[in-house]
């Protein structure tokens, strides 16, 4: 089993005929994702990568036409909420917002929107999410992923691919590995992903990998230590050097106030049992300190 | 994006708050014009308010009042004479002073947690509210707007009675929606007002009147969104800005300048911070923080290069790409080619995984470029060719650190 992604997964992508969208889009078909269909308005009856894939004009239409259930968003930021809100009301369960740049105040209404629609987005301004062996839905590269048992979620992009590298070369695999994305508004915290990873029996053990900005990593450490006491902990924090009131990079990575320091993260994660890694390559040999075999 | 309290006030006032009239002056004798004009204008004393992009500026000196255009023109001298962490003063605004009766606190911004604006109150104005938060958070009254239609009637009226402003209720709510509505016009992260003063003045009879009026306004704007706010682009601080952040957003890198002698070059924000973390770690100090973006293309990867060598501290670069979809034979290649265009070389350690990886080895190699397979290895030497390059010269302070 997984989460996000997996077997039952049925992928429409938006933004399909795009650059990014088509090229991302043959990575995940060629992982075996099901990638079922393709949206882009007004390209509707053609087809995409290679004329593999149906390209329809309507997320309604995609889902009529191929019973998907989960969505990719490559669209641009000016119409990526829209493009959010279209597969929400087509009745997409599972959203994954790639696009970045997305002004905060847009996404506010929208996740609300979400929220109400009982639907699950992930980002935006994310990696996406890979059960290894059974679907990708993103841009993480398939190659770093070994077939396991450790949950790994994380703010970051190739922060995440570092770990899962290091992980994957030292033998230890994974369940899902999950993007949420480092905008300061997204669908999905660490909390929303560390309860389906609760949930999920094939999941033994958990990464989390965070960074400097808001409190998402205090607010995950605080339920892993009521929800998952049982199981191996590992995280990660970037960011120790980080000069306060400069935004690194992500939109959400800024200490502001004294707050949001890694300190902050890294003493929460602790007292929450985390191991935490001083270095990405550190993750696997706390993993196997924590009775991780592979 | 920060801006100045002038510019915030405009932002204020054209959503129809209360703001104080104001001029920025950039030499003593315009402090001087603008005081005699508020001074002819019925005002007993002005106040003179350094213009910078910190907070501190209080305690600092930069905020003083005059009683007399002499006055004022000698506290303009004064305030435009300080440096305020790091930052010249290089302009002061003049308003005339508030008899104030009260002080409140009343901010509006982007709650992560939650998803949601959150407005934030207390009738404790005028400090941090940082401190406030610690020393009596049950002070302090925040309410989230609804998503879709903002703050609503009800919800303002709850801050402004939390506040004790039930005398002034429709000013007050009047504020509380204006925030908001200052947040949602512009697209800011943050709208704060400290403080929003009730202050007394003399009305046409020589009635004596309380009315709210917002002395002071910090804004700071959502970056993603200013390309559809041109009008607030042209907010941006010129004389407070680095012109390397200028060259940097002109070719969509993150790059933040900082005091160490290791330039990076990353892509990734997360792996960028990694980087430096690593840097510190083997015992070196990051130069700058520095996120190519994904496809770590030519164009930048050369940008990139110009930006680190113009940082005179920088004494060695440590170049990590994760490629993944990346060809990192190109990247080599970019590298080497961005290297020989620049007039200064410094020893380079890069490390890059994925597609290729190897021949990128073989090309770095053979160019005699230090290469590295770990992260880790790769900090360490770049801590070491530094070293090795010698002591660094006197360097001048940096302003990133601010």
């Amino acid at each position: 089993m997984s989460i996000l992604v997996g077997r039952s997964t049925r992928l429409v992508v938006q933004g399909i005929t795009g650059r990014e969208g088509e090229f991302h889009a043959r990575a995940m078909l060629e992982y075996g994702t099901p990638l079922v269909a393709g949206v882009t308005p007004g390209k509707g009856g053609q087809r995409a990568v290679d004329g593999r894939v149906p390209v329809f004009d309507t997320v309604a239409e995609a889902v009529e036409a191929t019973g998907a259930n989960t969505s990719c968003i490559f669209v641009p930021a000016a119409g990526a909420p829209d493009a959010i809100l279209e597969a929400v009301a087509a009745g997409i369960g599972t959203i994954f917002c790639i696009t970045e740049g997305i002004p905060a105040l847009d996404m506010i209404p929208v996740v609300a929107a979400v929220e109400a629609a009982g639907a699950r987005l992930v980002g935006p301004n994310c990696p996406g999410a890979t059960s290894p062996g059974e679907a990708k839905v993103g841009i993480i590269p398939g190659a770093i992923h070994r077939p396991g048992r450790v949950g790994v979620v994380s703010r970051s992009g190739t922060l995440t691919y570092e770990a899962v590298q290091a992980m994957t070369d030292a033998g230890i695999g994974q369940s899902t590995c999950v993007g949420i994305g480092g905008d300061p508004i997204v669908g999905s915290s660490f909390v929303d992903v560390l309860r389906l990873f609760a949930a999920d029996p094939e999941t033994g053990a958990i990464v989390l990998i965070g960074e400097i900005g808001g409190s998402a990593e205090e607010e995950a450490a605080a339920w892993a230590a009521d929800h998952l006491a049982d199981r191996p902990k590992v995280a990660f924090v970037a960011g120790r050097t980080a000069p306060e009131g400069r935004r690194m990079g992500h939109a959400g990575a800024i200490i502001s106030g004294g707050r949001g320091t890694a300190a902050s993260k890294v003493a929460a994660l602790e007292a929450a049992g985390f191991l935490v890694a001083s270095s990405p390559s550190e993750i696997p040999a706390l993993l196997r300190s924590a009775g991780v075999r592979d | 994006m920060k801006i100045q309290e002038a510019d915030a006030k405009s932002l204020l006032a054209a959503q129809g708050l209360p703001v104080p009239p104001w001029q920025v002056a950039r030499d003593p004798s315009a402090a001087r014009a603008a005081a005699e004009r508020f001074f002819a204008a019925g005002a007993e004393r002005v106040v003179v308010k350094a213009q910078v992009l910190v907070g501190g500026r209080g305690k600092a000196g930069g905020v003083r009042l005059a009683a007399t255009p002499d006055e004022a023109e000698a506290v303009a001298r004064a305030i435009l004479a300080l440096t305020i962490k790091g930052i010249p003063v290089r302009k002061v605004l003049v308003s005339p002073a508030a008899d104030i009766v009260a002080e409140y606190y009343l901010a509006a911004l982007v709650d992560r947690s939650a998803r949601r604006i959150l407005v934030m109150g207390s009738a404790e104005g005028g400090v941090e509210i940082e401190e406030v938060a610690a020393r009596n958070p049950a002070a302090i009254v925040r309410i989230h707007a609804d998503p879709y239609l903002g703050l609503l009637d009800w919800q303002a009226r709850r801050i402004a009675f939390a506040l004790g402003l039930g005398a002034h209720l429709r000013e007050a709510v009047a504020i509380a929606k204006g925030l908001v509505a200052t947040m949602r016009a512009n697209d800011a992260d943050l709208v704060e007002v400290n403080p929003l003063a009730l202050v007394r003045e003399v009305g046409p009879e020589g009635i004596p009147t309380e009315r709210l009026v917002c002395l002071d306004a910090k804004v700071t704007l959502d970056d993603s969104a200013l390309p559809r706010h041109p009008e607030l682009e042209a907010m941006r601080d010129l004389d407070e800005e680095d012109p390397v952040d200028l060259e940097a957003r002109r070719h969509d890198i993150s790059y933040i300048r900082l005091d160490g002698t290791i330039g990076c070059m990353v892509n990734g924000a997360g792996l960028a911070m990694t980087t430096m973390d690593l840097v510190k770690r083997a015992g070196g100090e990051p130069a700058n923080f520095l996120d190519i973006g994904g496809g770590a293309r030519a164009d930048r990867v050369a940008a990139a290069m110009r930006l680190i060598l113009a940082d005179p501290n920088v004494r060695a670069i440590l170049v990590n790409i994760f490629g993944g979809i990346t060809r990192g034979d190109e990247v080599a290649r970019g590298l080497l080619e961005a290297r020989a265009a620049q007039a200064r070389t410094v020893p380079m350690v890069v490390r890059i995984v994925g597609t290729n990886a190897d021949e990128a080895r073989r090309i770095l190699e053979a160019a005699d470029v230090e290469t590295a397979t770990s992260l880790d290895e790769a900090a360490a030497k770049a801590v070491a060719a530094a070293a090795r390059v010698g002591p660094m010269a006197a360097a001048e302070p940096s302003e990133a650190n601010r």
